[in-house]
């Protein structure tokens, strides 16, 4: 595999500051109260959702999940739609309908955050079913947690799509904890790739800490499933800095700090960063600049759903249904 | 104009109307896949026999046993342009699957925003009768019927059969067929061209004057046995068949409560939390300044559906149980 240009490089960069950022100011906000939620914060697991989406084109589609505005906005999200929605107004991506754990665009190929682990996984399927279906060359990605390998949809859904060599990748986020239990007390084996052999399909395990390795190993599941040769499970292994919900999160005592601070040591932003400062396609300067603009982008984002409507009492009947029938 | 004279029609059954409804929709739109458990075979109950022959494996989808994967499968399709007909073998298996129906197909849409399109049917098999107990015999549309954005359909004949499956798969919503195994070899006329039965119509299947009776699905046709018998004895039911559940078209039902002032409300499904009290507190909101009794309702009894065929007799609702709360019901007065 060579190795990715420089564009490339500094393509992952963006994405995961602009997730970052994102979650970092919404984080805060949410906390303070202003926002009708709380968040299942991405921060730490940039690469994953950066590296994948980095190899997707706008006509592939994505399932998320709980924890999903990193994808959202890897995927082609707009910070102004996202807080909106966040923030409970009508002019949200979702009308306000949906939250933060519902997020979506259909027309960027989002089928939706999740608010049930592993909901997702059957549905990427079912469209990577469709693209074959219809003779389209996309493909599906579904992200999901370590977590949701347990549930039934999973090994229902990684069956169905290796028997019949669906243009899908199934990218599992192994941050190590389904909500608060550890791995080790939710499932017996160490690699969650290993399970893609029962299934008969390729199973990879990825340095989730590192948006490059991440963007390789997707590079190849993507072009496996475009050719017609079926699915891959990637497992990618990251860390999820915050609590399962929220920044204060619940305060449950289940992880040392010195865990915490040992990913943090390896945190797959500033490697990046200083990966391209090295190569001389980034200075420091223009590093502290793509900040400030995404950070003044995230505020203007902010004033404009506070100052947007919430959504009228009247919306509480519409879109339950489609109305006409084509 | 055509008029129905000129309509060819011929006596077909209920099994061979939601084929050719199937059949039809297929011929007319690629989008329509069919996809479940033994399918290319014709599934268990013979419905799908002559699919693969004219469609093709590209189209009759066998899945392998996996309710959530295959419903599962049926909503990521359907939200990404194409149309699939899901089938769920028995309506107990509903379970399985329930949360790729209950909680993905029936709110993306609502969670959206409005931008998702769902043309998501599902077919499945609902009844008791034959002893094959209680995890191949339910009738659990009551808990379809309680989600929002689902529409739930129950046809009770093939004419009904024929033209709510096509008026399903035509839908751009999840909409779920629950057909009655039992059913299967019930003959009527039905024409040979495709038709429509708008989702959300109730059918006056027979005018009578003393008492309104509600009858679901096979229901229809104990109602009509019922008729014979109380028309004997001067008792003249009027039967109306809702063909949709959800939507429900409470006017057409309350309509007829207001001009017999008496209801009843028949399912083949358990009494208790059944669909039958929603429909009954709907009419009497409704009629409740004409009613000459309380609205009845006839469901199964409490328990799951036994084995024995002489416990079986006794639990599901027929012609009899009919006739004898009508009488009752008749000779109340206020």
């Amino acid at each position: 595999m060579p190795d990715p240009s420089a564009e490339v490089l500094l393509d992952l960069y963006r994405r995961m500051v602009r997730i970052r950022l994102f979650e970092e100011v919404g984080g805060r906000v949410a906390e303070d109260g202003r926002m009708p939620t709380v968040l299942h914060l991405y921060i730490g697991q940039e690469a994953v959702a950066a590296g994948v989406c980095a190899n997707l084109r706008p006509d592939d589609q994505i399932t998320s999940t709980h924890r999903g505005h990193g994808h959202f906005i890897a995927k082609g999200g707009q910070y102004r739609p996202m807080f909106s929605e966040l923030f409970g107004r009508a002019n949200g991506a979702c009308k306000g309908k949906g939250g933060s754990m519902h997020i979506s665009d259909i027309d960027l190929g989002i089928l939706g955050a999740n608010g049930i682990v592993g909901g997702g996984i059957p549905i990427a399927v079912g469209a990577a079913f469709s693209n074959k279906y219809r003779g389209s060359d996309a493909v599906s990605v579904s992200f999901f947690g370590d977590g949701a390998t347990n549930e039934g949809s999973f090994h229902e859904a990684a069956n169905m799509a290796a028997l019949w060599k669906l243009p899908c990748v199934l990218v599992c986020e192994n941050n190590f904890y389904g909500e608060w239990t550890p791995q080790h007390l939710h499932q017996a084996i160490e690699y969650i790739a290993d399970r893609a052999a029962g299934y008969g399909m390729p199973g990879v395990v990825v340095d989730g800490m590192d948006a490059v390795a991440v963007w390789s190993a997707t590079q190849e599941a993507v072009r496996r499933a475009r050719a017609g040769e079926g699915p891959t499970l990637l497992e990618c292994r990251t860390y999820r800095y915050f609590d399962h919900v929220g920044m204060k999160g619940l305060r449950i005592a289940y992880r040392s700090q010195e865990e915490v601070d040992s990913w943090k040591a390896r945190d797959p932003i500033q490697a990046l960063e200083a990966r391209l400062v090295e190569a001389g396609a980034l200075s420091a300067e223009e590093a502290a600049a793509f900040k400030a603009e995404t950070l003044a982008e995230i505020d203007e984002a902010i004033a404009f759903a506070e100052a947007s409507p919430f959504p009228d009492p009247a919306e509480l009947l519409t879109d339950v249904y489609t109305e006409a029938t084509s | 104009m055509t008029t129905i004279t000129e309509i060819q029609t011929r006596e077909i059954s209920y099994l061979s109307a939601i084929s050719e409804a199937i059949t039809q929709c297929m011929r007319e739109d690629d989008d329509v896949f069919l996809v479940g458990e033994d399918v290319r075979l014709g599934s268990v109950f013979h419905v799908y026999n002559d699919l693969l022959a004219e469609f093709g494996e590209r189209r009759i989808v066998d899945s392998p046993i996996s309710e959530a994967g295959l419903m599962g499968l049926g909503v990521g399709a359907a939200a990404t342009g194409t149309r699939p007909v899901v089938d769920i073998m028995f309506m107990d298996f509903m379970g399985i699957a329930l949360d790729q129906l209950v909680n993905q197909a029936a709110k993306m849409k609502y969670m959206f925003g409005g931008k998702a399109r769902l043309p998501l049917t599902v077919m499945t098999m609902a009844g008791a009768g034959g002893s094959i107990a209680a995890q191949h015999s339910q009738s659990l549309e009551a808990w379809l019927c309680h989600v929002p954005g689902l529409k739930v359909v129950m046809p009770s004949g093939p004419y009904e059969a024929k033209g709510l499956v096509r008026s399903a798969i035509r839908e751009d919503n999840p909409v779920v067929v629950v057909c009655n195994k039992w059913s299967l070899g019930i003959m009527g006329p039905v024409p040979e061209a495709s038709y429509d039965i708008p989702l959300g119509q109730a059918h006056v299947v027979r005018e009578g004057s003393d008492v309104s009776v509600v009858a679901l699905g096979r229901m229809v046709h104990e109602a009509m046995a019922a008729a014979t018998i109380l028309a004997a004895e001067g008792i003249d039911i009027e039967i109306l068949d809702p063909r949709t559940l959800s939507p429900l078209d409470v006017e057409t039902l309350a309509t007829s409560v207001r001009k017999t002032g008496r209801g009843l409300v028949v399912h083949e499904a358990v009494r208790f939390g059944g669909i039958g009290g929603e429909i009954a507190a709907a009419i009497q909101e409704e009629a409740f300044d004409w009613l000459e009794a309380p609205i009845m309702r006839i469901g199964a009894p409490f328990s799951p559906v036994p084995f024995s065929p002489s416990l079986e007799k006794a639990y599901v609702p027929n012609a009899d149980t009919i006739v004898q709360t009508v009488r009752h019901l008749h000779a109340r007065r206020v």
